[in-house]
């Protein structure tokens, strides 16, 4: 399925991600931030909490619960959003949530919330991707007890072709079969928390789709790992 | 992090009797400021204003529309602020609430009032097509002084911003190709100086600390000496005497703070 | 393994079935896996992660700042920043309360510095009954991450102690993270938060008391320039 041939618009190799770049303890006043960047696409995440959960009503008796928002800078695109929430970003703090969920231990924490805020300053497509990245890492610096840490990548085929980490203009690739989106976020022991598809694909692509995903994410993780044990980064005061 | 009560507030009072303030600043000091153009590559104009702590985003976007009715051969302005949940433990998501928008309107008077963007030459099409400048203002990390961080942060996105192209056939606007039109400007650039009062004294670029106990405030917008936005915030009163003062040391202020954005501005 | 480093959540700590699994850490098979972000440390088979941040654990004993939050007609409703408010009763206060008075005593918005006597399923006990304990009058309050705390008391108060004399302020250090400065003038005050600032920041070196010690005189021939 992989072909040497294959020309990327920004001349990657297939499997190539684009240069990352991530850092924690950008935001003093939050109890733990990371900003996570895959080329110009770039991710702020700011953690508050544990903290007392208002509405009390909302509140949960056995564990803590995890809110995520996701937002869009208006200017971060070529077409200026209007400020205030939409949609898509209301679906993608979901997933964003889901994406977290599993890996965050809340047992100790009841009646309490943990509020994750995600705002995307620069958009070139796989922005849910770079927020759950950022996320993770900001939960981590927050000290939230984690079972594991969370990678996110999107995987994308292109007519035919499957690649690695999509940027907008092969989101919007036309030619052939077009372009088929799969954003997955995995846990470093491999487990998915998340997994989206829109476009068209068969079974065995997808199945190649998720190796790809696994090795993406692994490279990834080596990139979250280090923003974490950075020194300068780890005091919060 | 539990809200700290008014015991630092009143430590923080004692001190500036004696003329300081736990930084080490005077009272009529601000913070380093740091500003950085060109952060976000898909806004038309983009900045990063630092005060101390205090960390604001702002972008420049433009579109073309029908002008207003009363102003058929000048372009608009749109200024918005958010202040974003993640800067500061006490802003939540939902709705704009006041603090936010009196800062998009403050800024924006300061912005419009001074007539510091040529509207005129913004017009394409008398009647029919003007441009329109968005201005978003963000908030990062709010560390006191959002406002006077907003202000700088505005008037550096506009400097950066260039003007993308429009093509008049097809009346649409191509955001890949830049011109290297910039977007029509005065010289005189428009600073918005808050001025607070703590007690018997008035302070400037308050951390947020200071904020929290400050009891009346005063934000003038000037340029070149020239008032052009004024608004008063808070419930406590002023006397004439106060106001007069407030009035001279913004003019001080003025100047200072000009000193101090000047390199970055060029 | 016996040098300290920086873990993060998932990471395996350390490898073979005769290790043990401390807090912030789990068993996955034979492995020692970290459930937190901080140092990890070993002790005699006995692996845990010490965390460099996240919110104040309660415990019993443990002196505690925080602010009135309500007065019921029994106590005092205290927020001490976690989820559980402390809860102190008035016959937890060492002298007579009348039942009518209790705002005299403290009122809503006031710090006050608590021991922590019980935690139960009802809550957080609190007691003023000992020496320093009580409402706060006057000084201020330094927030900082709760998990530098032991750093900031040093080995049986050693840290602590050298801060006070060398700024010769009074100190009580919550452990939830809030700390109260009084001296004489504000400047000792100011002088006394600086140290312990950069206490947090220096918060893994070894040798951080002589390090303290060093910055004292430094900052004493500064002030005296």
């Amino acid at each position: 399925m992989t072909t040497k041939t294959f020309k990327r618009p920004d001349g990657r190799k297939v499997d190539e991600i684009r240069p990352m770049s991530a850092k924690v303890g950008v935001i003093p006043n939050a109890d733990g931030s990371a900003i996570f960047s895959f080329g110009e696409t770039i991710a702020i995440a700011a953690v508050y909490g544990p903290k007392k959960m208002h509405p009390q009503h909302s509140q949960n008796p056995e564990k803590g619960t995890l809110r995520c928002t996701y937002n869009m800078l208006s200017f971060s695109v070529q077409d200026r959003i209007r400020p205030g929430p939409s949609r898509r970003s209301t679906e993608i703090s979901k997933i964003t949530e889901w994406a977290l969920e599993p890996i965050v231990i809340l047992e100790k924490y009841p009646n309490m919330v943990v509020d994750v805020h995600i705002n995307i300053l620069q958009a070139n497509a796989s922005t849910r991707c770079a927020g759950i990245n950022a996320a993770a890492m900001a939960l981590a610096h927050a000290g939230i007890p984690m079972r594991d840490m969370v990678s996110s990548i999107s995987i994308g085929k292109l007519d035919k072709q499957l690649i690695v980490d999509v940027n907008k203009d092969e989101e919007d690739w036309e030619e052939g079969e077009g372009a088929t989106d799969i954003p997955i976020s995995l846990t470093s022991s491999g487990d998915i928390t998340h997994f989206q598809l829109d476009g068209k694909i068969k079974k065995e692509e997808l199945k190649k789709a998720l190796e790809l995903a696994k090795k993406a994410t692994k490279e990834i993780y080596e990139v979250q790992k280090k923003a974490l044990k950075e020194l300068p980064g780890v005091e919060n005061d | 992090m539990i809200e700290t009560s008014n015991l630092t507030g009143q430590r923080i009072k004692k001190y500036m009797q004696e003329g300081k303030r736990f930084d080490g600043r005077k009272l009529d000091e601000f913070r380093e400021i740091f500003i950085e153009t060109g952060v976000s590559k898909n806004a038309e104009g983009s900045a990063r204003v630092k005060i101390g702590k205090t960390e604001v985003l702002v972008g420049v976007k433009m579109n073309v529309g029908e002008p207003y009715p009363d102003s058929p051969d000048k372009g608009n302005l749109m200024v918005t602020a958010e202040l974003l949940p993640l800067s500061s433990p006490r802003f939540e998501n939902g709705p704009p609430k006041f603090p936010t928008i009196e800062l998009g309107r403050v800024i924006d008077r300061g912005i419009r009032e001074s007539k510091f963007i040529d509207f005129e030459k913004l017009c394409i099409k008398e009647g029919e097509k003007v441009w329109t400048v968005f201005i978003d203002i963000y908030s990062i990390n709010d560390d006191g002084n959002l406002l006077d961080a907003a202000g700088i942060g505005a008037i550096a996105a506009l400097k950066n911003a260039k003007i993308p192209k429009y093509d008049k056939k097809e009346e649409k606007i191509i955001y890949e190709e830049k011109t290297k039109e910039k977007i029509p400007l005065a010289k005189d650039i428009p600073i918005a100086i808050t001025i607070h009062k703590i007690g018997n004294n008035l302070i400037v670029d308050p951390t947020r600390q200071e904020e929290d106990i400050s009891e009346a405030r005063v934000t003038i917008g000037s340029s070149n000496g020239i008032i052009s936005s004024l608004q008063k915030g808070s419930e406590t009163s002023l006397k004439e005497e106060e106001f007069y003062k407030i009035l001279n040391l913004c003019e001080k202020i003025e100047r200072d703070v000009f000193k101090k954005i000047e390199k970055f501005l060029k | 393994m016996s040098e300290r480093k920086i873990v993060i959540p998932g990471e395996m700590i350390a490898k073979g079935n005769d290790f043990l699994p401390g807090d912030g850490t789990e068993k996955r098979g034979e492995e020692i896996i970290a459930l937190r972000y901080g140092l990890a440390e070993e002790i005699n088979k006995l692996v845990k992660v010490i965390p460099l941040s996240g919110v104040y654990n309660p415990r019993r004993g443990n002196v505690v700042i925080g602010k009135v939050e309500l007065i019921t007609f029994g106590g005092w409703v205290i927020d001490i920043g976690v989820a559980e408010n402390a809860f102190l009763s008035l016959t937890e206060v060492p002298r007579f309360v009348n039942k009518d008075g209790l705002d005299e005593i403290m009122d809503i918005g006031d710090m006050a510095v608590v021991k922590i006597s019980a935690i139960n399923k009802r809550g957080i006990d609190a007691t003023i009954k000992s020496r320093g304990l009580g409402k706060i009058d006057e000084g201020m309050i330094v927030p900082v991450n709760p998990n530098k705390v032991p750093r900031i008391i040093g080995k049986e108060g050693s840290m602590i102690n050298l801060i006070k004399d060398e700024t010769k302020c009074n100190i009580t250090v919550g452990q939830n993270g809030l700390i109260w400065i009084k001296g004489d003038k504000v400047e000792d005050e100011l002088f006394a938060k600086k140290a312990i600032l950069f206490v947090t920041e220096k918060s893994f070196t070894s040798g951080l008391t002589d390090e303290v010690k060093k910055w004292f005189e430094k900052e004493k021939k500064n002030n005296d320039n």
